[in-house]
């Protein structure tokens, strides 16, 4: 399921003294099946842009089409693109209301009108995705788990309804690395299961860097670039001057390179540099 | 969606009326209020017109943006209006049905009506002039001779402090979950009052359960802030009564005492 | 001159469902000194806030004793004593400012302790100038950012003029500018204040400046040395789930290949130096 956001721009408050311009003129494609970063720090307009794509927020002027169909349009019934887009919100375990784990991923699939059968098979299946054991944990309280826990929970109510496109705004902030990194790998084991497209909202360079096929950068309500994590890492400056961090890796290449080692300059992992650094070392010692 | 309630909200410009001690601003409140339910004629109105515009003059706060505050009241207003309308004795200069216009009605409708709008007005002058923190402080300080007597002072002016604190955190965490919910396909909007009730399940358990905690960690913050109750705290801004006060009460006293005596006159 | 905080052998049990008992805290001995930068790391649930809450009086060991400048925490004569020489700034920012007001929010704190009207003010304005916050004074909180937040927060704490501050996972819930802003600020206290400083994170980042790291797994000490000291141990710190930074990372790799490098890189410029360096 492809979107296209075409001069999208939204304004909070207009007509205000606090008026303020979210989003300005930006233009987006996302294509079927693809996996994207999205990345910019608080108040770049990420998070309001990805409320857009299923009709949370109405744009003030400018155009959204999932899937051919634009659903800034009066007759389109949300209901309809919600089912599609699922979004995951930042800290998204505050949203947990059930009494019982099982009944709170199953209010998404409900909503939707499916069959008691149905539901049953998709909560074990997201609760799967997200390494919940079923039997253990399907009837303990959501509110008794673990912070990381929780948190599989809310994501799994969401993965529950197949999105065809997901939106995960900040799926790890507050983790700690090892459940950082594991939730990240079940995004990754979702995308690589459905195909659907996954955009994830993300101020970690870092996480993302390891995910994505291309990153979209905004800064203050406008895309300032885009490619694929090695094109957007050569940008050490620019990244730098708008607020977001670089990997450690992407200084040290820089600070080599200007010390006249010729290196690539398009290296951000830990593997490649120790590849390029070895290259270089023994390259040396042959001369 | 909440953000177009205008009633209350603090308009800082620095005037002689927002320097003036927040006391001085309650008891003008309460004097006006009291005028309001002394007079009994139109008349005397004007007088307290008179007042409410100078104040407004003085504060320089836009005559519209006072106003304003009326909007979200204006059904009260008009329900008011029509209760008294038609609750008048005597001749009925015109009927709809069983219910009769008379002119005592007409007179009591508009009597009551605008003593409603000059309530408002006069009300929200106060706390548009007055910022909540040094409101609090004041109701704080009136209220502390009443502590002998064991009115919690300082307890009541706590808890509104960290109610103002935290009304705009809750309100955008409200926005948030329903966002949330509505992601999950909740429908907060359709159906009857029941199935509505019920679609705020997802929306109030976890705004409570939010409040709860937040409470919980601010409750441990404050503690680790040395705070333990009113008793040997200090205050960084005293209030302090001056000259400009003074004359404040005293135009007030003066107000009373005309709207007194012209009621006794009448 | 006594420790500035002084952990001793304590224990601590958590009671969950009236009949569980969870050992929380197994058996932590930690003095820290004056002047002091520690970091205490560890990822979620391996006893790091519990034991910081132990550093004020929020919470009281089930065995053995905490000192905060000689005073027992174990006496509630001193509660008051102690949390006004270490003060505490905790990870959600927003649930922890009292006031409506920046200003009034900073004077909390001296208030409670009873400090004179014109002298609150005086320690205010310097707290919010320690922290770059004076142009902020006026402004309601809840229009601050994240990381500007946090800095109201640690102000409060400042203005009440502790020796030691424990900071409670303060840059957890921030985005990268802000936690940059947060970890600048520590820093500044700690060298230009001369604040002692325990600093509890799950970021290894933050862990490079400090004068000793401690690291936390289960509830008990399972490191504890200089940051090179700590780095350098790539292979168990992976282990316990913790980031490694990619330079230590990079270095540790490098030398499996070989090539000869000390093992306590921290910082890219070292990296660099040392790489130039090789013969």
């Amino acid at each position: 399921m492809s979107i296209e956001v075409e001069n999208l721009t939204y304004i909070y408050n207009p007509g205000s003294p606090f008026e303020t311009k979210a989003l300005e003129d930006v233009n987006v494609e996302i294509k079927s099946g693809e996996f994207v970063g999205l990345i910019g720090h608080t108040g770049s307009g990420k998070s309001t842009l990805v409320q857009h794509l299923n009709g949370l927020i109405k744009p003030t002027s400018g155009k959204i089409v999932v899937n051919g169909i634009d659903i800034t349009d009066k007759t389109v019934k949300l209901s309809d693109i919600r089912r599609k887009v699922g979004l995951v919100f930042q800290y998204p375990e505050h949203q947990l209301f059930e009494e019982t784990v099982y009944k709170d991923i199953a209010f998404g699939p409900q909503n939707l009108g499916l069959t008691e059968t149905e539901i049953d098979e998709r909560v074990r299946e997201a609760m799967e995705l997200v390494k919940l054991p079923f039997d253990e944990l399907k009837d303990r309280s959501p509110f008794e788990l673990s912070g990381g826990q929780k948190r599989r929970v809310a994501i799994a109510g969401v993965f529950a309804m197949k999105p065809e496109v997901l939106v995960l705004d900040e799926p790890t902030s507050g983790l700690d690395p090892r459940t950082r990194d594991e939730v990240l790998e079940e995004i990754k084991t979702l995308h690589d299961r459905y195909k659907n497209t996954v955009i994830l909202v993300s101020h970690s360079m870092e996480d993302v860097a390891k995910l994505v096929e291309r990153i979209i950068v905004m800064h203050n309500g406008k895309i300032i670039f885009q490619g694929t994590p090695r094109d957007v890492f050569k940008e050490v400056e620019t990244l730098e001057s708008i607020g977001l961090g670089v990997p450690q890796i992407s200084y040290l290449i820089r600070a080599l390179r200007e010390k006249g080692i010729n290196l690539k300059d398009d290296i951000f992992t830990v593997e490649e540099a120790k590849k390029e650094i070895l290259k270089w070392i023994r390259s040396r010692k042959n001369v | 969606m909440f953000k177009d309630i205008t009633i209350g909200q603090y308009y800082p410009t620095g005037s002689y009326v927002h320097e003036l001690d927040p006391r001085t601003k309650i008891l003008v409140t309460f004097a006006l209020i009291a005028g309001l339910f002394i007079i009994n004629t139109f008349v005397p109105y004007t007088y307290i017109v008179a007042f409410i515009l100078g104040v407004v003059f003085i504060s320089r706060i836009p005559l519209n943006f006072v106003l304003k505050g009326l909007k979200p009241l204006r059904v009260i207003i008009i329900f008011t209006f029509l209760i008294n309308i038609f609750a008048g004795q005597g001749e009925a200069i015109w009927r709809i049905g069983p219910l009769s216009v008379t002119g005592e009605g007409i007179y009591k409708a508009l009597f009551m009506a605008i003593r409603l709008i000059l309530l408002v007005v006069g009300t929200s002058l106060l706390t548009l002039t007055t910022s909540p923190i040094s409101l609090t402080d004041g109701i704080e300080r009136l209220l502390n001779p009443l502590r002998k007597i064991g009115v919690p002072a300082h307890e009541l002016a706590m808890m509104m402090t960290i109610a103002l604190r935290f009304i705009p955190t809750l309100l955008e965490e409200t926005d948030k979950i329903m966002k949330a919910q509505m992601a999950r396909g909740a429908d907060f909007e359709s159906g009857n009052i029941i199935s509505r009730a019920k679609g705020l399940v997802p929306l109030l358990v976890p705004l409570f359960i939010s409040a709860f905690r937040r409470a919980d960690e601010l409750a441990m913050a404050m503690e680790a802030r040395c705070y333990r109750g009113g008793e040997g705290r200090t205050k960084m801004k005293e209030l302090k009564m001056d000259g400009r006060d003074t004359m404040a009460l005293v135009t007030t006293a003066l107000l009373l005492v005309v709207l007194i005596v012209h009621r006794t006159m009448v | 001159m006594p420790k500035m905080v002084d952990v001793q052998n304590i224990q601590f049990y958590y009671k969950s469902d009236g009949e569980d008992i969870m050992l929380a805290l197994k058996d932590i001995t930690i003095a820290v000194e004056p002047g002091e930068f520690i970091v205490i790391i560890g990822h979620n649930g391996s006893g790091k806030s519990t034991l910081a809450k132990h550093m004020n009086a929020l919470l009281l060991p089930t065995k053995g004793d905490v000192f905060v400048k000689g005073f027992n925490t174990k006496d509630e004569a001193n509660v008051w004593n102690i949390r006004q020489n270490a003060g505490m700034v905790f990870q959600n920012p927003d649930n922890q400012i009292v006031a409506t007001i920046v200003e009034e929010d900073v004077a909390f704190g001296p208030e409670n302790l009873g400090v004179p009207s014109a002298e609150i003010r005086g320690r205010v304005e310097e707290a919010l100038d320690i922290v770059d916050m004076t142009e902020y004074r006026d402004k309601a909180p809840h229009l601050l950012s994240g990381g500007q937040k946090q800095r109201i927060a640690i102000a409060g704490i400042i203005a009440m003029r502790p020796n030691c501050i424990i900071f409670d996972e303060p840059t957890a819930m921030l985005d990268p500018s802000g936690r940059r802003e947060v970890i600048r600020t520590i820093k500044k206290l700690n060298k230009e204040e001369n604040i002692t400083i325990v600093h509890i994170t799950h970021f290894m980042e933050e862990a490079v400046n400090a004068d000793r790291v401690i690291v936390m797994e289960d509830g008990q000490i399972v490191l504890e040395g200089t940051p090179k000291e700590v780095f350098s141990n790539v292979e168990q710190l992976k282990e316990f789930g913790l980031d490694v930074p990619q330079i230590t990372d990079l270095t540790n790799e490098l030398i499996k290949e070989g090539i000869d490098l000390p093992k306590d890189i921290l910082t890219v410029d070292e990296m660099v130096m040392e790489l130039c360096q090789l013969k």
